[in-house]
């Protein structure tokens, strides 16, 4: 990616809410991570300060497996922003912990994406020390 | 409860602005002007009214924007306020509106949407969201994982996303008032660039400057006021998804399945009654989605359901005969309410439907995160 592009990634993921944090500190570390809820058990993301199942307060940020599947995707073809020059896809990811991310698919022609295809985390460091969590056939 | 009111208010006016490019008009002229035509077609005094309901535009949120209206309309209001559902607000006022008419509150609302997102200034400022860094931008692209889900899911084909695109730009080619006028065809459409597979350029609503207006009342009062033909609101319901894409529980069953039992429930009708739809389209998808979770065919057949002329005028349940959201203009709603009561008065023109007597309108806004339904008729009770 161009300079441009690292820009256009490190300001998106810096002006997300502060609970998103602790996510990409831990993609930095190339770790995969969501929160547990300590009460109910149940995985969440997006990062949020309460359990949508529960509202709990309490919860613990988990290491997850990075196995998952594709859930939907679609390939852009309209420039949006430079950073991004099409074709370029975008994914919706099923983890095996069962909850859904966003996310690109490498490793794999456009053309040959498909839902239920099986995934696996791969991270990409797009500039110093930012890393998104990409996801490539398992 | 809800039955008894089945029939009991109605739309005696409508009104709107030229579609496409208003520059240097502001949102607030351009709502000034489809009310002052909705008072006319109505043939009401401007004094009757007492209820001043809008929705904000999407280029320039901001607090206050009914109070606005009702000082340029110079009228002080019993009643006034705008709501947010995205694109099922229009339906959602008209709900709004009967609720205050209910309570006594007021007797004739009149609600109304500009908005300039083709040449005016946009000052609506995206919320940040943790699917940007991956490039995901724009509703074209959130609408996109939807057909492709529904796609993997039912085997939908892009011939049955291009028959409904056909069907409504067939249509606006019929409506002198239409944004797009130009017919295509199913080989026009899959030439077409992609913008987000599976979603053609044709797949996408049109960008309109505009606004539209309409007039509520109770058949009661409108019959006192001499009205002709009230168009009664036989059946409301609303049903939201409300989470993001990436996150709900299913991509492929929209807020229809809910807003639409509501509605049929309070008529008292089953999809074999409605004679012409009138289905938000901001992408082709959302009425493929819509009809099945209406229930005219069983969940994951709405691509064959479109196919072979069925939603055309002419076809079996002619749909979006004013061209909808991607022929007449992307305005959120306003206009798919205006063209169901133009129906149901027989002023359809070169597109009216043969025995129009009742009229099924869907808004629905957000990415399939909001839905409203409403049920017209000239037939009825009260």
């Amino acid at each position: 990616m161009t300079g441009a592009a690292n820009d256009f990634v490190r300001e998106r993921i810096d002006g997300l809410p502060p609970e998103h944090k602790p996510f990409w500190e831990a993609c930095a570390r190339q770790e995969l991570t969501a929160q547990r809820c300590d009460d109910c058990g149940r995985f969440r993301y997006p990062p949020a300060a309460q359990c949508p199942n529960c509202l709990s307060e309490n919860s613990t940020w988990q290491r997850l497996s990075g196995q998952g599947q594709v859930y939907s995707w679609s390939v852009i073809h309209h420039e949006f922003t430079p950073a991004y020059p099409p074709p370029y896809n975008v994914a919706i990811i099923e983890l095996d912990e069962g909850i859904r991310m966003p996310s690109n698919i490498i490793g794999c022609d456009n053309a040959d994406i498909r839902a239920g295809m099986p995934v696996e985390v791969s991270f990409d460091e797009v500039s110093d020390g930012t890393f998104l969590p990409r996801f490539r056939p398992a | 409860m809800s039955n008894n009111i089945s029939g009991k208010y109605c739309i005696i006016g409508t009104g709107a602005t030229s579609w496409g490019k208003h520059p240097g008009r502001s949102t607030e002229s351009l709502n000034i002007e489809a009310i002052r035509k909705a008072i006319s077609d109505a043939n009401i005094d401007k004094g009757d009214i007492d209820a001043v309901l809008c929705k904000m535009p999407t280029t320039s949120p901001g607090l206050g924007y009914s109070l606005a209206i009702a000082q340029r309309l110079g009228l002080t209001p019993k009643v006034t306020g705008v709501l947010d559902q995205e694109g099922a607000t229009m339906v959602g006022l008209v709900e709004y509106a009967i609720m205050c008419m209910e309570l006594g509150q007021c007797e004739v609302a009149v609600i109304s949407y500009a908005d300039y997102p083709r040449t005016g200034p946009n000052k609506l400022a995206p919320a940040p969201s943790e699917v940007t860094p991956f490039g995901w931008l724009g509703a074209p692209s959130s609408y996109a994982m939807i057909a492709r889900r529904h796609m993997s899911e039912f085997g939908t084909t892009h011939e049955q996303l291009g028959a409904i695109a056909v069907a409504f730009r067939k249509h606006g080619a019929m409506n002198p008032n239409a944004q797009l006028q130009k017919a295509i065809t199913l080989d026009d459409y899959l030439a077409r660039p992609w913008i987000a597979e599976p979603l053609r350029a044709d797949d996408c609503c049109v960008v309109s400057d505009g606004g539209g207006a309409i007039i509520v009342t109770s058949t009661e009062r409108a019959r006192s006021m001499g009205v002709e033909k009230p168009v009664k609101v036989l059946g409301l319901g609303q049903g939201h998804p409300s989470w993001d894409v990436s996150y709900r529980e299913t991509l492929t069953t929209s807020g229809a399945a809910v807003a639409g039992r509501q509605a049929f429930g309070m008529a008292g009708l089953t999809t074999a009654d409605i004679d012409v739809a009138q289905l938000y389209d901001c992408f082709s998808i959302v009425p493929l989605i819509t009809f099945e979770d209406y229930g005219f065919c069983a969940k994951g057949e709405g691509g064959a359901f479109c196919e072979g002329g069925r939603i055309e005028v002419g076809g079996e349940l002619p749909t979006n005969t004013s061209g909808g959201l991607l022929s007449e203009t992307g305005s959120p709603g306003i206009q798919l309410i205006i063209e169901a009561v133009s129906q149901l008065r027989g002023n359809g023109g070169e597109r009216q439907v043969a025995n129009a007597k009742t009229a099924l309108v869907s808004n629905q806004g957000g990415i399939m995160q909001t839905h409203a339904t409403m049920i017209l008729s000239t037939e009825g009770p009260f």
